[in-house]
Formats: C-alpha cells, structure tokens, sequence
C-alpha cells in the first residue's frame, strides 16, 4: 500500500542557483499526482528532492521538511541510501542495465538488498513484470535477452518493474513517457492508473492532456515556486491563478 | 529489507581502497621528483653545464657535449618527423576518407606500439650499417619515426574538430583546397597541432633505446651531424651502470636537466592553448 | 501555439514602402556616381582579377600529402622487411627451436631465446598484477569519489608519471627501490611469504620484483586514464537507476559504472600490457641481466628488450647479431598482437578516440 507525503518548506540549490523556493505540498497517499510547468520550473528538481537524487550531483543541495510516511527524508539520522529504496524512480529516458538480462534487471534492486533465494527472487520478479504488464511479453525470454534489447517501450514498463520489486511505497516517475511513441504512452498511462490502487504516485510531465489523463490532483509550478495545488479537475477548468490559466492555455511555455 | 551494516562497511573500505590506491600512485611520483631535486641539485654546478666528460675515475667534468648533443639528433628528429607527420594528418582528415586512409591510420598506430628498441634495430641496418658509423642523423631518423605517429594522429584529431563549414566557406570564396587547408583548417587547428608536437618532443626527448645503436654516444664535443654523438639520456644510462660514485652524481644532475627540459615544453604548451591566442579547437 | 500564430501577435497590415525597391544595376550606379574614382577601380580590378589556375598547385598539394602518408606505410614496411631479413640466419639456424632454448651462449654459438621470454613475461604479468588494481582505483576515485578540485591535481600527477623518461625510472630504480627492496621489501616477504617459493634466495635489491614493481609504476599512468575515458563516458543515468533502487555508492559504482566500462577497461590494461613488453631502459636497469629462469622473484632475469640493448652492440659475428634481431623480431610480433586487441577493444567502447567529432 501507498503511503502520503508532506512537504514542508522545500528550498534546492544548483550551486548558487536558487532552484525551489519553500515549497509546501501534501500528496495523498495512493492517488496520482502530476507536477505540471514550463521548461526551467524545478517540477523535475522537486521531484528528485523526494528520494534525495537530487544532492547527488555536484554542487546540488536541499534543505527542508519530506516527510514519505513515517519516514523524515531530510531527517538527521536519516540514511539517503535507506530512502530511496522505499522510494522508487523511473527516468525520463529508460535506463536498463545493458550488460544484464531481463530477468537481472528486474532483480537487481533485490540482490543488492541481499536477497540471495532463488525461489522467493523468481517469484518477485515475475510479480514486478506482471504489475508492469510486460510479463506476457517477455516471460519466455527472460534470461536470454538483454534489458536494452528491448523496445524503447517495453524498456520503461522494464524500469518499471525494476523498481516496484524493491517493494516501494512511493513510485516517483520523471516524464516517462516523453521519450515513447504514443502507443507506448498510452499503455504507461493505463499502468499508472492500475498503479495507484498498490502505490503513491508522482508524475512529472509536460504534457497537460497526460496529467489530465492520469492524475487525481495536480501541482502547478513556475520559476521555482509552486503556484497552485488542487484536484486536476479544478486546476484545468477553473484555475485560481492566473499564471496557471495562462500556462493551461498555453499563453506561454 | 534493511541497510545491513555489511553493505556499509563494504562502502567504506571501498572507499579507503580507492584513496589508498590514489596515494600509492602518487607517492612514486613525489618520490622521484624528490631524489632529482635533492640528488641533482648537489651534482649540478656551471662545470656540469659547460664541460665534456672527464676520463674514468676522475672528479668534475660535466654533460654540456651530451645536453647539445640531445638538442642537435632532436632538431634533426623534428625537423623530420614534424612535416611528415603534419603532412599525413592533413591527408587522413582532408584527403582521404577510404580505405588507403584506414590503412595508414592502422599504420601509424602499429608504429606508435612498436617498442622503441626495434625501431633502433632496424635503423641501424637501414642507415648505420650503410654509412658504416654510427651518427647523430641516424639517431634523429629513429626519433623521427617515433614522433610520426602522434604527430599525425593529434594533427588528424584536430583538423576533423574544425566544423566543415568554414571549409566550405573558403571555398565558396574561391581559395583553393590546398590553400583551405593549410592557412584556414590547419591554422584553426594550431593549438591542438601544436600540442601535438610538443608531446611527441617530450617523448622523445628522453628516449634512450633508439640512441643506443644509432647516435651511439661519445665522450668528447661532436657537431658533426654525421658522427656519433652524445646525448642526454644516453649518457645518462652510461653513467648510472657504471660503478662510478662520481659519475652516478652526474646521472643524477643530468636527470635533473632532462626531466626540466620535458616539464618546460610540456608546460609551455599549456600555457600557449590556454592564454586564450591559440584558444579555438583544442 | 508559435507567438507569430497568436491572435494578439497578428502585426497591423503595413502601408507599402514609400521609397522604391532599388535594383542591382541602378545600385551599382548610384555607388558609382556616390563615390570617387578609387573604389569603382578597386571594384573594377576585384571583378576583372581571375584566380591563376590552381589546378597545379592543388594537385601538388595533394600529392604531398600523400606521399607522407606512404612514407608512413613504407616505414613500417622497411622496419619488418629489416627485421626479418637481418634475422633470416638464425631463423634457418635454429627454427622454432629458438624460442624453446634455454641456452644463450654466444661463444659456442648457440642461441636459445627461452630465458628472455620468460623475463619478459613474468616482468609484464607481475607489473599488470601490481599495476591494474592501483590504476583502476585511482580512475574509479578520481570520476567518482574525489572532491572536484582534487580531480585535476591528480589527474595531472598521474599523468605527469607518464613523462618522465625510462632511464630516470631506471636511474631512481637503481639507486632508490633497489636499496629499498633490499633491505625492507625481500626480508619482509621472504619472511612473510617465503613457503610460496616466489621469495627465497639472496636479496640483491636488482631482480626481477624490482622489474616488475618499476613497469607497473610505468604502464599505471595508461591504464588509469583509458579507465577513466571509459568510466566517464557511461551515461549519469545508468548511475542514477542504481542509486534509485537504494543502492550505496560503492554498489551504484560496482553495478552501474564498472559493469558497464568492464570491456573497455580490459582494453586499458591490454594496451598497458603492451607497453610493459616492450620497456627496455628501466628494466633493463634494474632486472639484473643474467638469463635464467627462476621461480623466485628475487633472482635476476633478462627480457628480450634488455638482451637487445646490452649485447646488440657488441655482437660478434654474424649469427650472434642475427639472433638479436630474431628476438626484435618476436617482440615486435608480439607487441603488434597485443596492442592491436587493446585498440580494438577501447575503440568498441569509446567509438574512436577521444576528442574525434566530425562536425
């Protein structure tokens, strides 16, 4: 099951950069939320400031209150590599492993937590795969093909799998489909949507017509800052600010 | 599932292992340096700079024979092996974009991995043998073909980063392609050519192998540059398996000279590509 | 929506142009009577210049170039037709047998090669087993673990062990390791590991660990930086999945970097392997130079660049020298192998060599 987020005065920097600026925001827990904005707003640096990817790039740091269930993400004891195995990502432009299989791509999040039995890998694997509707189509292949060998679609629903076997509450998705053929998007989108019954969703995307696909609520943000935070629904018909009415309808960016 | 404190420690001495290895690299380093300054400094005086070798077993003298010596096989090495290879570099990125191409690329790096005392072998069948004695061109031909290689391959680099469209630019002004070439792309190039020079220099500068059985050394002036003649890392290479105390001392400052003179051109390279009147391609 | 195609962006339809489109004749004319005699002589002489020819020039050029490029060729031609002519003596000699013999004794005249295989070998596999662990090390500390200002001084450290010229690696080994090895070193291990049978016998100092130990400090500066062009050049976001499935910094380089750079940095430490072969001044310098073979790593040895160097001047006779140029011939063959599956692999993985980028 999911689990909700709370943020509480998120700043980022890159370098001298101020990137956000004291964000507050609550995301419900197993509900889609879709970060919408032009180029440059920090929807994408907000996101990877949940699961602190963000500070690994050189220069990058983040200050503030992620509160992911019962977990303090910026807390003091709190460890980053702990984090973000109970938060899971998926990238813009998938990422598998290409010197590994199917079947070690999908499993590579578990043997790096030491699961070493067999069985209990095979079965989880098989869950991950079929959670992200690709077990059909590569369940006869899954040790003889390699992750890269795949369709550029089939290689998200792959990164997919990979990291919903680690078992994450939140699954934190930048732009995923933006690098797919529209077929292969409209199948991710039908993904996320049986997601959210398992797992927390946040969604980046530019694409307003995906958010209001997908998304039960959904955050606007410009320069840094987030300008509006409400149901999709009211967000797209009648927007509070007027920066958010001219970004919906597409007066800019 | 949980952060065991197993992966952390492997973490950790992942860590240290690398950093251990980064000092176990760099401690040799410091550590040559350091003998050169200290041993050569002692050792090095004007007498060493001006004077020739004094006979077995006697104090003073110095390498002033060996350091022009090294200046004249080197002058012939660059004046050799600089256009021939500038001239194929201009020819792999200009002129040829088949397979004669690949094969004088694969031709160049198989003489870039030959080892160097090979090259020396064959020289002095091809030229010592010939002239019957050994001399200071002969030496600068074998160093000549050990620069060719990188000469060609960071002129060929270099030329290939210069965007097609100023070529076609002049072109399309009417200069001719030679001319294109050489006063357009190979000047844009410059820098990165340059440095392609100075790096094959300081290669040779300090090889001995090839000098062994072609400039042979000698222990007296020689300018001639058809006699065997000294050279730096030759005499070197004498003086340190000699049992000699007084001659290791002047292995020693010789080092020191040579290894000054690659840092130099190294150096001067540097500051030429960067101080921003070169700066473009490279 | 492009701004041009907005409704508020329409520009006001523009009244036509008060002042005449001016035709090229007409310019001309108008410049002409504007200026004064010089620029319409200058026009006149820029128009009516023809370029000369270039057409002889250009083919010369041209054929230039060339013809440098087939010097290169014909180098390596003349350097392996050398080789084998000058060895052909003692290839009829001796035949395959050559490199099987353990015997080097050039005053009965018989030649066997065995020894110096053996010192090469042992002298290049003892430096990349010395040589690959620190080189991968310090390339995997300075791409992913190491402070940004720190990046550059090490790089140009380690690269600065790359200039510094043989004999002074030989120089420093004589008169620094050696004494080092000798009274520190062989003792320790002899003590330590001496049941191995690698460490017995008297410590010279000179010897083979003291080859092997210099070539590695010689090739480390190769392997570490191909190692780092192919670490660098696996994308941020094959680290970054590994990171996101929880992983620790040590994992996410192991998984995620090493993976990937594997066949590349294979490519490092063959290329390394080819350099080591073929040193001669510094092992030369400290390997002791007495052709025998030895389980000891404390014994002295002899490679086939050292033999070379010490006796080719001062061979006597015909076959002797023939001999020689067998071994130079065998190195070379060698070398020529090796390097060419390093460059194979590296440029699989970097897709050519660095800095190449057609525009």
């Amino acid at each position: 099951m999911g689990v909700g987020i709370e943020v509480r005065g998120l700043n980022a920097w890159y370098g001298k950069n101020h990137a956000l600026k004291s964000i507050d925001m609550t995301v419900l827990a197993n509900h889609v939320t879709a970060v919408i904005g032009p180029s440059g707003c920090g929807k994408s640096t907000f996101v990877r400031c949940l699961n602190r990817i963000h500070e690994t790039i050189p220069d990058a740091h983040a200050e503030g209150e992620v509160k992911v269930g019962d977990i303090e993400v910026y807390g003091e004891g709190t460890d980053p590599v702990e984090v973000r195995r109970r938060i899971g990502m998926v990238f813009q432009k998938p990422n598998p492993f290409p010197t590994m299989s199917i079947y070690d791509n999908v499993a590579a999040g578990l043997r790096l937590n030491g699961f070493r039995n067999r069985k209990q890998t095979d079965e989880l694997v098989e869950r991950s795969l079929t959670l992200s509707a690709l077990w059909n189509e590569v369940k006869d292949m899954l040790h003889k093909k390699s992750g890269a060998s795949l369709s550029g679609g089939q290689q998200q629903r792959l990164c997919i799998a990979r990291s919903l076997a680690v078992e994450p509450e939140v699954l934190l998705m930048d732009e995923p489909a933006s690098a797919l053929d529209p077929i292969s998007t409209s199948k991710i989108e039908e993904l996320i949507f049986q997601l959210k019954q398992h797992y927390t969703v946040v969604i980046v995307t530019h694409n307003m017509q995906q958010a209001a696909r997908v998304a039960e609520f959904t955050g606007f943000f410009l320069m840094g800052s987030l300008i509006e935070y409400d149901k999709t629904e009211k967000i797209f018909t009648t927007p509070a600010d007027k920066r958010t009415e001219d970004y919906i309808t597409g007066r800019f960016g | 599932m949980e952060l065991s404190w197993w992966r952390r420690a492997k973490n950790q001495a992942a860590t240290v292992v690398a950093i251990a290895a980064a000092i176990l690299v760099v401690l040799p380093l410091l550590a040559i340096f350091v003998y050169l300054l200290l041993k050569g400094i002692g050792a090095l005086n004007w007498a060493f700079l001006t004077q020739t070798p004094k006979p077995v077993g006697e104090v003073g003298g110095g390498m002033a024979n060996a350091i022009v010596g090294s200046g004249i096989i080197l002058l012939i090495a660059s004046l050799v092996g600089i256009p021939i290879g500038i001239g194929c570099g201009i020819y792999l990125a200009e002129y040829s974009r088949n397979r004669f191409g690949d094969v004088v690329r694969f031709t160049a790096d198989v003489l870039n991995g030959v080892p160097s005392i090979v090259i020396g072998i064959a020289i002095y069948s091809l030229i010592v043998v010939r002239q019957k004695h050994f001399s200071a061109f002969s030496g600068g031909v074998a160093l000549a073909i050990m620069m060719i290689p990188t000469v060609a391959r960071a002129t060929e680099e270099m030329l290939l980063m210069v965007p097609n469209n100023i070529r076609e630019a002049a072109l399309g002004l009417g200069i001719p392609k030679w001319r294109t070439a050489l006063s357009i792309s190979l000047r844009t190039a410059s820098a990165g050519v340059i440095t392609g020079c100075m790096l094959a220099f300081a290669r040779v500068a300090g090889e001995t192998a090839p000098l062994l059985f072609t400039a042979f050394g000698n222990q007296y002036w020689n300018l001639n540059p058809s006699q065997p003649t000294a050279a730096l890392p030759l005499q070197i290479y004498v003086y340190a398996i000699s049992p000699f105390d007084e001659w290791h001392r002047q292995a020693w400052a010789g080092s020191l000279i040579l290894i000054i003179m690659i840092v130099a051109a190294v150096a001067a390279v540097r500051i030429a590509t960067t101080r921003g009147t070169l700066k473009g391609v490279s | 929506m492009l701004d041009s195609e907005h409704p508020r962006n329409t520009p006001d339809p523009v009244e036509p142009a008060e002042k005449p489109v001016i035709s090229i004749p007409a310019l001309a004319q108008a410049a002409a009577q504007r200026k004064t005699a010089p620029l319409s002589s200058a026009l006149e002489r820029i128009r009516r210049s023809r370029p000369i020819s270039s057409r002889l020039p250009d083919a010369a050029f041209g054929w230039l170039v060339l013809l440098t490029a087939i010097s290169v060729f014909a180098i390596v031609v003349l350097v392996v037709w050398q080789l084998f002519d000058k060895s052909r003596l003692s290839l009829h000699q001796f035949g395959i047998g050559f490199f099987i013999g353990r015997n080097w004794d050039p005053v009965n005249g018989d030649f066997g090669a065995l020894p110096f295989i053996y010192g090469t070998l042992v002298s290049s596999f003892l430096a990349l087993l010395i040589a690959v662990p620190l080189s991968v090390g310090v390339a995997v500390y300075v791409t992913e673990m190491c402070p940004m200002r720190l990046r550059v001084i090490i790089s140009f450290l380690v690269e600065l062990l790359a200039a510094i010229p043989s004999v002074i690696y030989g120089l420093w080994g004589i008169f620094v390791l050696a004494p080092v090895l000798r009274d520190y070193l062989q003792p320790f291990l002899a003590k330590t590991l001496g049941w191995t049978g690698f460490f017995t016998g008297p410590a010279y100092g000179l010897g083979m660990l003291a080859a092997g130990i210099i070539l590695a400090i010689m090739i480390v500066p190769i392997i570490a930086s191909i190692t780092r062009e192919v670490l660098t050049a696996v994308p941020q976001n094959q680290r970054e999945a590994v990171l996101a499935l929880g992983a620790t910094r040590w994992e996410m380089i192991r998984m995620g970097v090493l993976r990937n750079a594997r066949i590349g940095i294979v490519g490092g430490v063959i290329l390394g392997l080819g350099r080591a072969l073929g040193e001669t001044m510094a092992v030369t310098m400290v390997i002791g130079n007495r052709p025998e073979i030895s389980r000891s790593l404390f014994a002295p040895g002899y490679t086939m660049a050292s033999v070379i160097a010490n006796e080719f001047s001062e061979a006597t006779g015909d076959l002797y020298l023939s001999a020689l140029v067998e071994i130079g011939l065998a190195l070379f063959l060698v070398t020529l192998v090796v390097n060419a599956c390093a460059r194979l692999l590296v440029w699989s993985i970097t897709g050519g060599t660095s800095g190449r980028a057609r525009a």
